[in-house]
């Protein structure tokens, strides 16, 4: 891999940890509500994947979505902002962290529902296909959403008529609270693939590399017309389901050791070192323009205007 | 309120057409117009629909235009969403509304929200086709009428045909909304015959057809109840009462307007539907009246519904749970008493 590849690989997973730090610190202050979900833990996936997508393919994201749609390239302001309730955030603060969009960079939305991204990425793959372009769409979901229907409809779909779409799934070794041992008879999710006749890969989901490569490869395939395919990568939240979660279902001792063995931005700060695409100092670097730019983003932000009144009927329908 | 655009042809030629023949002249000629406009659905393509709306169209425009899907409503709907919220104007055929709750999640959680929780960013046209009313002997599980569920949710579009020019100018005009239109035909109605314009014909979402002009009561209605209150205000026009029927024809986008000028001069409201009452869009109809128009009422709202079962089998069981003919004639006497 070149330098600027690995460069902006590790940008973008630095750009998702600090944000999700920086809300955590807002919601802590009272400035926030609702309910947020942190993606730290599981940032070389979204990186690894989006780093093939232009802006015209298209991704759905789940509840933890924050981190997809950084690697779409959203701007930080404007999350930030719909997570303030403010007019300038991306949803003009009707839809809040669970529905952030950016459907000029392909982002067809945050979801509320687990599983609920998945049939609306086929569809979009279908528009692909319908049209004749060489787009794709991903699904982004996690382990719980694998046991949804909405998962085994859309697969065979999508498989039967050969549409461009990946479906990636993150085991994050939970459904809210439930293990995934006690969610799946079997130790491999992505075996699945093979009952619905399509490429299935798993890989490591800290590791940056080997997401970027399996994700290459199925989205060229299927930019290719050569159809969907599965990929699961096994990785791990840091925080709770959501923000205070209180967590009785995991030990303090895995909590803590997950959290020092399992983190991807270490590991991805170590093989570029290693590797010599770059130095310490040129990564710190990184780091304090990627804390700056959100500090700006808050600031930003935090300055717009309340979101405005709804408006009725135009706010919900486009022509009534 | 201001109804979907849409401009009706005066003086357009018609021809004789069944009501599934014209929702499939609908369909042909939105797909000749716009190639952005799909078919997906169960057994839509050499069988040609289980209603045989879709005849024909195979053969047209192949199987990409024409996607016969696996029996998978959760999917076939969603997928519709995604590539609605992409660029195609996704006509699905759901077989019958009672399969809706499978597909529930993607007209409710995505479809009908999508453009307001993405704060205007997504438009979603797409358009659900389905069928449902009961008087075939097709028991509880093919046979509900569901209309409610649906206006119920901020951010669908709810249409009921009554006839078949209705039907081919409703399903052009849903098709060409921006927004997800829940197009509700009744299975009873697809044998039924009519003049319908022939070629391109709109009729605006958010528009009520005056059926019949009377002075004495006005029966606000719906679908396949339309025919029969037409029939019952023959019947009441006999003994010398007249009823002004009123075909909602879509019950959101709502005409508020012209049942409210109609109740103003008849003086007496009875809203007829085949939905069980509990809950209906009848108390809907009911409520505004007598929130707009109480001082001008002579009599309290009446309905006549559904009762509060499911659809049962037998001939005889089915016809008594469903409002017919004489049980309208009978409640709007009561009304004008």
């Amino acid at each position: 891999m070149d330098k600027a590849t690995a460069l902006d690989l590790y940008r973008v997973m630095r750009r998702i940890r600090v944000f999700e730090e920086r809300a955590t610190v807002l919601f802590g202050e009272g400035k926030l509500w609702g309910t947020i979900h942190s993606y730290a833990g599981e940032e070389g996936i979204a990186a690894g994947v989006c780093a093939h997508l232009r802006d015209d393919d298209w991704i759905t994201s789940t509840h933890r979505g924050h981190g997809h749609c950084i690697a779409k390239h959203a701007d930080l302001g404007r999350m930030y902002a719909e997570l303030l309730g403010r007019e300038t955030g991306y949803c003009r603060g009707r839809g809040g962290s669970m529905h952030i969009a950016d459907t000029s960079k392909g982002n067809l939305g945050a979801n509320g529902i687990v599983g609920g991204g998945i049939p609306i990425a086929t569809g979009a793959a279908l528009t692909a296909q319908q049209l004749g372009t060489d787009q794709v769409a991903v699904s982004f979901f996690g382990d719980g959403a694998a046991n949804q229907g909405a998962f085994h409809e859309s697969a065979n779909l999508a498989s039967i008529w050969k549409l461009p779409v990946i479906y990636v799934c993150e085991n994050n070794q939970y459904a809210e609270s439930l293990p995934v041992k006690n969610a799946f008879a079997i130790d491999d999710i992505s075996k699945r693939a093979e009952g619905y006749g399509m490429p299935g890969v798993r890989v490591n989901g800290r590791d940056v590399r080997a997401v970027y490569d399996a994700a290459g490869e199925l989205i060229a395939r299927a930019r290719r017309g050569e159809g969907p395919a599965f990929l699961v990568a096994d990785t791990y939240r840091h925080e709770g389901h959501y923000y205070g979660d209180p967590r009785k279902y995991q030990s303090k001792d895995e909590i803590e050791g997950w959290k020092t063995r399992f983190d991807p931005l270490v590991d991805t700060r170590a093989w570029i070192t290693g590797a010599r695409l770059a130095t310490q100092a040129e990564l710190d670097a990184i780091d304090a323009e990627v804390i700056e730019e959100a500090t700006r983003a808050v600031a930003w932000a935090e300055a717009g205007p309340p979101a405005s009144p709804i408006s009725l009927p135009g706010d919900v329908y486009a022509s009534y | 309120m201001q109804a979907t655009e849409a401009q009706p042809h005066v003086d357009q030629a018609t021809r004789e057409m069944f009501y599934n023949e014209a929702l499939g002249d609908a369909l042909r000629l939105e797909m000749e117009r716009d190639p952005r406009v799909i078919v997906m659905g169960e057994d839509i393509a050499e069988h040609g629909g289980a209603f045989q709306v879709t005849a024909g169209l195979l053969d047209r425009f192949g199987p990409t235009r024409i996607r016969q899907t696996p029996i998978s409503e959760l999917g076939i709907v969603g997928a519709a969403v995604g590539a609605a919220l992409t660029g195609l104007r996704p006509v699905v055929e759901l077989m019958y509304v009672d399969f809706s709750g499978l597909a529930m999640d993607q007209l409710v959680n995505q479809a009908a929200q999508n453009r307001f929780m993405f704060g205007g960013q997504a438009r979603v046209p797409m358009v659900m086709r389905t069928q449902g009313g009961s008087g075939r002997g097709n028991a509880a599980q093919h046979s509900k009428s569901l209309e409610a569920w649906f206006a119920h949710v901020a951010g669908l579009k709810v249409v009921m045909p009554s006839t078949p020019a209705d039907a081919k100018g409703l399903l052009t005009s849903a098709i060409r909304d921006d927004d997800p239109v829940i197009f509700l035909e009744h299975k009873l109605l697809y044998r039924t015959k009519g003049e319908v314009p022939t070629g391109e014909y709109l009729v605006a979402l958010g528009k009520a057809d005056v059926k019949r002009g009377g002075t004495d009561l006005t029966i606000v209605t719906w679908s396949r109840e339309v025919l029969f209150s037409l029939e019952a205000a023959e019947k009441l026009a006999a003994d010398g009462v007249e009823a002004e029927v009123i075909d909602l024809r879509s019950l959101v986008p709502l005409d508020r307007d012209t049942m409210l000028t109609s109740v103003r001069k008849t003086h007496r409201l009875l809203v007829v539907h085949e939905a069980i009452k509990r809950g209906g869009f009848g108390a809907e109809i009911a409520a505004i009246v007598a929130e707009e128009a109480f001082d001008d009422l002579d009599a309290p709202p009446r309905r006549l519904a559904g009762l509060e079962t499911p659809i049962p089998y037998a001939q005889h069981l089915e016809k008594s749970v469903v409002p017919q003919v004489e049980d309208i004639v009978r409640v709007a006497r009561e009304l004008v008493a």
